[in-house]
């Protein structure tokens, strides 16, 4: 045997990494790699060498890998985190387990059935409903940067469902509108162009929307673009509250 | 993606939230115990309305003040009531959100000002009560 | 247009929640440490509560720190598990406060 080659002693690290393929197994199961470890990998990294080398056949998605697309949340031992900003050296030399992003239905391996949070969105109405028409000739809308300042923190997110995966009260309920949704509808609400908040008010200011969040917070500590869901659902409560205060006090007044 | 076959839908899989869940993780934990701090200060209420009936009553009103169980049972909720004030104090600017223009006042400015009200609360309290021995 | 009564629940649960973090704790020092400790007399304290401005703190702080628990309490109890009787949890626990409510003006009045 040739003893030209020297012994590659490249650390690695392990994976465990959660795989459920229904066409196979009742139940999920864990599966064990290893790979290689590198300090300026993230988990994606991994995944991305077991699939080329290791195991095609797992399944899991991902897309921009810097962190602004949103598609690569997973579970990274047991915290919600988006798979290309977990660096491997973070964790190493303990093992890494990788599962699929809580509270939600697992098609297969990592991926998420994700159509109840998109359901939300459109529940939410989450797009600008103008206060005023205005023709396209008539010019853009205006607003002062102080006017931008009140909402540009809720426009940040990436619809990344972290804040989901992390919610105790969206494990509970799958009713619950949940934190993106609600910072959305916010995000909308207080911008200065949108009229939209009567119409938004069934989905956000009902028992399903704010009313069943119970503060825990875990949605603001786990987003990747610090949207600060907890808070914007907190600021929804008080607006709502000030509204119906205004029309039990106020009933003839403007709605 | 029409199969003329017969689609196989496969079973997705739920995996369902365990009745222990706040035990998990330790957020979880500190957020439960967050919330049954409420306990504590139900239980107080309940004792200052006790303390109110016996208000006509001096000797009643010492005695329930110097029962050694009950005196026991307050050490115990004071650290739990410490414990509601600071989180629901460092949790107020996320709720209370200031506007100066384009700048939010500062978020640990308004925190700060919440523990300055409550040590000047505190100390008046203290002050008036003092004043009348 | 606010689709739902529980802002007078929320907004009663916020107050509470505002006034027992401020007034509580030294109010439990007052009541457990300074007057057993015989600091202050109970007789002091007595005479001091009797007084119309306390007997207002004492029924306002009662009132509210009973509101700020029934609300948080009943969330508890439907995150611990007991989802289906949100119903009745709300009416028990907001009961009782509304009844101890009661009571504390009922002694504080009737003085």
């Amino acid at each position: 045997m040739a003893v030209s080659e020297t012994t590659q002693t490249q650390s690695t690290i392990p994976l465990e990494v959660f795989r459920y393929r229904p066409d196979q197994e009742e139940e999920p199961t864990f599966q064990r790699y290893e790979v290689p470890y590198r300090t300026d990998w993230v988990v994606l990294d991994a995944l991305n060498y077991i699939k080329d080398q290791l195991d095609g056949t797992l399944s899991y998605r991902w897309s921009c890998r810097m962190g602004v697309c949103g598609s690569c949340g997973m579970m990274v031992n047991g915290e919600p985190k988006l798979t290309c900003a977990a660096f491997l050296r973070d964790y190493y030399p303990n093992p890494i387990r990788v599962e699929p992003l809580d509270y939600y239905p697992v098609i297969r391996d990592l991926v998420i059935n994700m159509d109840d949070f998109m359901d939300k969105l459109v529940e939410v109405k989450a797009w600008l409903l103008p206060k005023e028409e205005k023709p396209l000739s008539e010019g853009e809308y205006l607003q002062t940067p102080a006017e931008l300042a009140h909402y540009k923190q809720f426009t940040m997110c990436i619809n990344c469902m972290l804040c989901y995966a992390a919610c105790p009260v969206v494990g509970h309920d799958a009713d619950f509108i949940g934190p993106a949704a609600i910072a959305l509808a916010q995000r909308y609400n207080l911008d200065s162009r949108d009229g939209g908040a009567d119409e938004r008010a069934d989905a956000i200011f009902s028992h399903e929307g704010i009313w069943k969040c119970t503060f825990v917070g875990d949605c603001t500590r786990v987003c990747p673009k610090k949207v600060d869901p907890a808070g914007a659902i907190q600021q929804a409560k008080i607006a709502a509250t000030k509204d119906w205060f205004r029309s039990v006090l106020v009933p003839w007044g403007k709605k | 993606m029409s199969d003329s076959k017969s689609e196989k839908m496969s079973k997705e899989y739920i995996r369902p939230m365990p009745a222990d869940w706040w035990l998990k993780k330790k957020t979880y934990f500190l957020f439960m115990v967050r919330e049954l701090t409420c306990v504590f200060v139900g239980g107080y209420a309940l004792f200052l309305l006790v303390l109110t009936t016996r208000l006509g009553d001096p000797q009643g009103f010492a005695a329930l003040l110097n029962s050694p169980p009950l005196i026991a049972l307050q050490i115990i909720a004071l650290p739990m009531v410490f414990y509601h004030s600071i989180t629901w104090l460092n949790l107020t600017p996320m709720v209370m959100v200031l506007w100066r223009g384009e700048e939010r006042v500062s978020p640990f400015l308004i925190t700060v000002a919440m523990y300055v009200i409550w040590a000047i609360i505190s100390i008046v309290i203290l002050w008036i009560a003092f004043l009348y021995r | 247009m606010a689709k739902s009564n529980e802002p007078i629940g929320w907004s009663l649960f916020s107050a509470g929640g505002m006034a027992t973090a401020f007034f509580i704790p030294i109010t439990i020092v007052l009541t457990s440490i300074v007057v057993p400790a015989g600091w202050i007399g109970a007789e002091s304290l007595h005479d001091l509560l009797v007084l119309p401005l306390a007997r207002l703190y004492l029924f306002v702080l009662i009132s509210l720190a009973l509101f700020h628990w029934a609300h948080r309490f009943r969330y508890v109890l439907v995150d611990l598990g007991l989802r289906n009787l949100a119903g009745i949890l709300a009416i028990t626990c907001y009961g009782a406060a509304v009844l101890g409510t009661i009571m504390a003006g009922f002694f504080l009045v009737s003085l």
